[in-house]
């Protein structure tokens, strides 16, 4: 494939990442942070995302798991999940953490266990999205072509 | 002359023109305090963006020692100089911003310093007892390079200086 066609395929699948609602505006900014002296940093800051969110998914379904839930943990590690994911622009695993907030208000576990699963579901979704975009600016780059600099108004 | 971040030298040059920095003023240095991992990288960039020199802290207490005012502080060799503006995350385990932004405006040695506070939930009564505690602004999480373009007319005037001239701040 040649790099027009890399470049034109890049652009048509970002948009759609935006369409579905995978990603929001927050995700532009940083993209507008990024530049030669810091042409890593979109990458760098979603593997961070992704570090983070490993752990956090791990410590969510540990609590939910004790005989007797702490609500207050599990809430504070969904208020820190949605905002990394709010950060980076993850729009839907943003959502999917504020629902989950209203049943760790209610002490709900079946909710909540619910919810875990469902925040787990679009990470799981929008960390593909993530790895698949990402491959394909690798591939631009490799073969000599720059990633384009869209306009998007929001 | 002002040292020059990652953006073009044309637009920065520009924006510090538009905000009456002339080529004398030092790199403001903004000390910037969050738990979380991911949002001290982009307050990190989004401040070098903005040709500022950033030191982050992970914790009120990181923060404090930096400044030199941690309860029984004996290690100094630290500590950072000439912070102009210090921008904290609410919600923090231990000690929350709030408590950090007191601990500030109650010290004779850093209360000029401007402390801006950032939060994810919009809650009129913290975003109150902020800015009455003495914070210049508070802002909502996430930030956008338009939020931290506009804190840079906290910057343009001496820490401690507090006259009306300059740019107004026109906050959200």
């Amino acid at each position: 494939m040649e790099v027009g066609q890399m470049q034109r395929q890049w652009v048509d699948y970002t948009k759609s990442l935006f369409l579905e609602g995978f990603l929001d505006g927050q995700f532009l900014q940083l993209q507008q942070l990024q530049d030669e002296s810091n042409p890593d940093f979109v990458v760098e800051v979603v593997s961070l995302f992704f570090e983070d969110s490993e752990k956090l998914l791990n410590d969510l379904t540990r609590a939910l798991e004790q005989p007797s839930v702490d609500f207050k943990r599990v809430d504070a590690h969904v208020h820190q999940f949605k905002g990394s994911s709010s950060s980076i622009g993850a729009q839907r695993v943003k959502n999917a953490c504020i629902a989950f907030r209203n049943f760790c208000e209610e002490q709900n576990t079946e909710g909540c266990v619910r919810c875990v699963q469902q925040v787990k579901q679009e990470y799981y979704l929008v960390k593909n999205k993530l790895e698949t975009l990402f491959a394909m600016e690798q591939q631009i780059v490799a073969a000599g072509g720059s990633i384009p600099i869209l306009e998007l108004s929001f | 002359m002002a040292a020059v971040s990652a953006s073009p030298p044309s637009s920065s040059s520009s924006a510090a023109a538009s905000m009456g920095l002339d080529s004398g003023d030092k790199v403001p240095h903004v000390l910037a305090v969050d738990d979380s991992f991911v949002d001290r990288k982009i307050i990190e960039r989004l401040l070098t963006h903005s040709a500022c020199k950033v030191t982050t802290a992970e914790n009120a207490h990181g923060a404090l020692e930096l400044l030199g005012l941690a309860d029984g502080q004996q290690n100094f060799s630290n500590t950072v100089s000439n912070v102009s503006m210090i921008i904290t995350d609410y919600c923090m385990p231990g000690m929350t911003g709030y408590e950090l932004l007191k601990k500030i405006k109650e010290s004779p040695k850093v209360k000029q310093i401007p402390v801006i506070v950032v939060s994810s939930e919009n809650i009129p009564t913290r975003i109150e007892k902020c800015l009455e505690e003495g914070a210049e602004e508070f802002l909502l999480k996430p930030l956008r390079l338009s939020d931290v373009k506009k804190l840079r007319c906290h910057l343009t005037s001496n820490a401690g200086n507090n006259s009306d001239e300059g740019l107004i701040c026109v906050g959200r």
